[in-house]
């Protein structure tokens, strides 16, 4: 078991990809490294378990990248998610690295898979993860452990001592028993506080009792609300997160991948009183399924249903849970619990609405409507082909962006505006820093795995000079 | 809330189950890079019993997708792919048995029920030879004598194992002609291209070997490891060996009228020992490496049919060799008899236990190779 009196050069606080990438580099440059991951191990790694790519900037082709995503590009594409809600030098500086990093992974044993099945629009920008992020999650801890990384799951700690700008030691609970770790820097890289329901409560209201938690039940923000409690300065706020629309009947934690409902954009949506509420076919669901969980939170008792026709059945991927079906859209109306004459006065004016168009859910076509409020601008066919069909929506929160400021080193910084002197942050914890808003697939693993080798790598120089 | 333990499952629990768990997988993809399984699972929407036996018979049970999957128990939505192919496959094997009627027999084909029809075998040869000519039985024969067939005429001996033998391949192949329809293909399609592919990643076991890489699979625990897929070519190349050696001995005999037993350097002998060696080792280690399992991988009620077949296979070749060395000695009836007692063993239960699941396999992956050049109807962007 742990030896309390020894001082180790490095904690890592966090068990996910951030944590791993932060020890592995530390422990790379001869740190002696403890690594206290508050989950039990077969859900160690937080959301990093659920994830699957990495979004990497590249000048030339790179192996399985296609063609190339210069930084410009990408630079762009988080400019328009995050609406300038982003720290552009930070940000830079982590698209850049992304272009080099991943040789380092592959020798932890990350291996990379050209994207097959449904993801091939995502093969020129991202990075696929053979096997998922918990195969990544697998490699990084077996590299760790060879490398001699003391790791302990089920290892919450519960505060931090910190003395001006210094981090001191920590205190942290283990099979039933309260234990202090000091170190010479820690790195806290566990994540946002999503799973804490009183926590979204108090930012949401009421409304949060209605969001399901779609990333792992274990980030619940303790260590967060220390170090914001404790002088770190603020980033985000407690609204911001990655809030996607999700199916309904999910569970309320650690759904993951499968809880998508990918049929929004080929159908209409509509709140609890049958009525649309936002423009369906703004653009490919890939670009637009991290908006649609604040626009369901935003309806009333924050739930939608996606309703299709046969015509589009098999255009998307297939949700795990089956739908609603039924044969006409009063009885549909009836199974989702709606009132069947809105849901047919709202499917007639929307129908009376559809211009002329050649229908192609492959690329941004010209099926648009005319004349009602919201618009549809793509993929708008009439719903009129029995059977119909319908799946229940409601927000689900992958993880929350409020955060705490770093620089370029990935350093904490002080509510004075000056960072401290051994206490790093990386992963989600940070990433309000460059994602203060909206999402982009693959990047939250490029926050995780550059500021965590940062983090990391400057910890290790601070304590071994 | 789910069924994910080891219990012995209903028929329709198990394909109920098994559909859950491919809705779960075909929501996510994340492992379509280990094994062909993925990208047909891929191909559908909804999965029919049809394409359960089908998407069961691809899988490898190498466990890659276990170790990765972010839905494996303790999870609530329990997803143990490997365990639960292996228990489709066996569900497979009983439906499509020849005749039906013996389908029952994977129930209990276990090692003890090997062992016990192999020494029953054996312990009848042993009587036959021992009361009816006691003498003969056990006196020492040269090679130059004809050996063992100065106990066993050739012809008694090639009528009765090939009479066996010839039962056990059209059992397998009514397996072949009621699977392939089955899952929806035309017969003639079998013998394409595809057949050829298959056979390719059957005989390479490309399906071990964990992806592009071709690391290997996370057999027989979590470390990625290529020790299966050498230990499986060991026996299965080994049987290919055995079988080349009794097929050039059969050409020797009949059509160069030049019968066994033959010397050491002769074709059917090197074949024979090579082969020989390869069924040692390779049951030895495969048998090994199924103590080692994983527990939360290993389908319990399959493994006993497993082993029965590598303990059949590594029998067969102990007691073949000690029949080699041993020929011209007093003790050579005693060997012959516990020899093709296991041979004969292996021949009366290869159509009812492990020794099928080449048979099944090999359709799946032609199967594959047939599909994938198929268009799939498009989906939307992910």
């Amino acid at each position: 078991m742990l030896d309390t009196n020894k001082t180790w050069d490095l904690l890592v606080i966090g068990g996910g990809n951030a944590a791993l990438c932060a020890a592995l580099m530390a422990r790379e440059a001869g740190c002696s490294m403890i690594l206290l991951e508050g989950a039990p191990k077969p859900y160690r790694g937080g959301n990093s378990r659920h994830t699957r790519n990495l979004r990497c900037m590249h000048e030339e082709p790179q192996d399985i990248l296609l063609e190339t995503y210069p930084e410009e590009e990408y630079w762009q594409d988080l400019l328009k998610v995050t609406g300038g809600l982003t720290n552009e030098k930070l940000a830079r500086m982590m698209l850049k690295h992304t272009s080099s990093c991943r040789p380092w992974m592959v020798k932890h044993g990350v291996r990379f898979q050209p994207p097959l099945g449904g993801t091939l629009h995502l093969s020129r920008t991202n990075a696929f993860f053979l096997g998922g992020g918990k195969a990544l999650v697998n490699a990084y801890y077996d590299s760790a452990e060879r490398l001699g990384v003391s790791i302990h799951y089920e290892a919450k700690v519960t505060d931090i001592e910190i003395d001006g700008d210094t981090f001191k030691s920590a205190t942290f609970t283990h099979g039933g028993a309260t234990h202090q770790v000091r170190a010479k820097a820690v790195v806290v890289a566990c994540g946002g506080f999503q799973a804490n329901l009183e926590w979204l409560e108090e930012a949401w209201g009421a409304a949060a009792k209605n969001f399901l938690v779609r990333g792992t039940p274990y980030n619940r923000g303790d260590i967060l609300k220390v170090l914001l409690a404790k002088g770190a300065k603020q980033i985000s706020d407690p609204l911001q997160g990655h809030c996607v629309a999700i199916d309904a009947r999910s569970p309320k934690y650690d759904g993951g991948i499968i809880t998508r409902v990918d049929a929004v954009s080929l159908g209409i949506v509509v709140n609890k009183n049958a009525q649309r509420f936002y423009d369906e076919g703004e653009d490919f669901w890939p670009k637009r399924y991290a908006i649609w969980g604040r626009l369901v939170a935003g309806q009333p008792d924050q739930i939608g249903y996606s309703i299709v026709d046969a015509k589009v059945m098999g255009k998307f991927m297939p949700p795990v849970y089956p739908p609603e079906r039924a044969s006409t859209l009063r009885e549909l109306a009836q199974k989702l619990g709606l009132d069947p004459d809105a849901l047919e006065k709202t499917v007639r004016e929307f129908n009376a609405a559809v211009r002329p168009g050649t229908f192609d859910h492959t690329i941004q076509d010209d099926c648009v409507t005319e004349g009602i409020t919201p618009a549809k601008t793509h993929w708008a066919q009439k719903i009129d082909t029995p059977p119909f069909f319908g799946y229940p929506l409601r927000p689900g929160i992958t993880f929350t962006y409020l955060g705490v400021v770093v620089d370029d080193k990935s350093r904490m910084i002080l509510q004075d505006d000056k960072p401290c002197k051994n206490i790093f942050a990386a992963g989600e914890i940070m990433a309000g820093n460059v994602l203060g808003k909206g999402y982009l697939a693959g990047i939250g693993m490029s926050i995780g795995t550059v500021f965590g080798r940062i983090a990391g790598e400057e910890a290790a120089k601070h304590v071994r000079g | 809330m789910y069924a994910a333990d080891d219990k012995p499952m209903k028929l329709e629990e198990l394909i109920e189950d098994a559909q859950r768990v491919l809705r779960v997988c075909n929501a996510c993809r994340y492992c379509e890079g280990f094994c062909s399984m993925f990208p047909a699972m891929a191909r559908r929407l909804e999965f029919t019993e049809n394409d359960v036996h089908y998407l069961g018979n691809l899988c490898h049970n190498c466990g890659s997708c276990f170790y990765a999957c972010q839905f494996a128990p303790p999870h609530e939505f329990q997803v143990n792919v490997p365990r639960l192919m292996a228990k489709v496959r066996g569900e497979t094997y009983r439906q499509y048995a020849w005749p039906s009627a013996l389908g029952k027999l994977y129930n209990n084909n276990g090692v003890a029920v090997s062992l016990i029809s192999a020494f029953s075998i054996a312990l009848l040869f042993w009587v036959a030879g021992a009361l009816t000519n006691p003498e003969r039985f056990f006196a020492a024969h040269s090679v130059e004598q004809g050996s063992f067939y100065a106990l066993m005429p050739h012809n008694l001996m090639a009528g009765m194992f090939g009479a066996v033998f010839l039962f056990a391949m059209f059992a397998l192949f009514m397996g072949f002609i009621r699977f392939w329809p089955y899952m929806g293909e035309e017969l003639a399609d079998f013998f394409k291209k595809p057949l050829a592919e298959g056979l390719h990643d059957a005989f390479t076991l490309k399906n071990l070997g964990g992806g592009v890489e071709q690391e290997g699979c996370t057999y027989p625990n979590e470390q990625k490891s290529l020790v299966r897929r050498v230990f499986h070519h060991f026996t299965f190349y080994g049987f290919m060996l055995c079988l080349a050696s009794t097929s050039t001995a059969t050409v020797y005999h009949y059509l160069l009228d030049y019968p066994a037993p033959y010397p050491y350097l002769s074709l059917p002998k090197i074949f024979g020992t090579l082969g020989g060696i390869g069924l040692l080792i390779g049951p030895a280690g495969l048998l090994y490496l199924k103590t080692k399992r994983d527990p939360q991988l290993a389908a319990t009620d399959q493994t006993g049919m497993d082993a029965g077949l590598l303990v059949l296979l590594f029998m067969i070749s102990l007691t073949g060799l000690g029949l080699m060395i041993w020929r011209e000695t007093g003790a050579m009836g005693t060997w012959l008899a516990i020899h093709l007692g296991f041979v004969l063993a292996l021949f009366l239960t290869m159509p009812y236990g492990k020794f099928v699941h080449g048979i099944y396999r090999l359709m799946a992956l032609v199967r594959w190779h047939v599909e994938r050049r198929r268009p799939v109807p498009g989906v939307a962007p992910e």
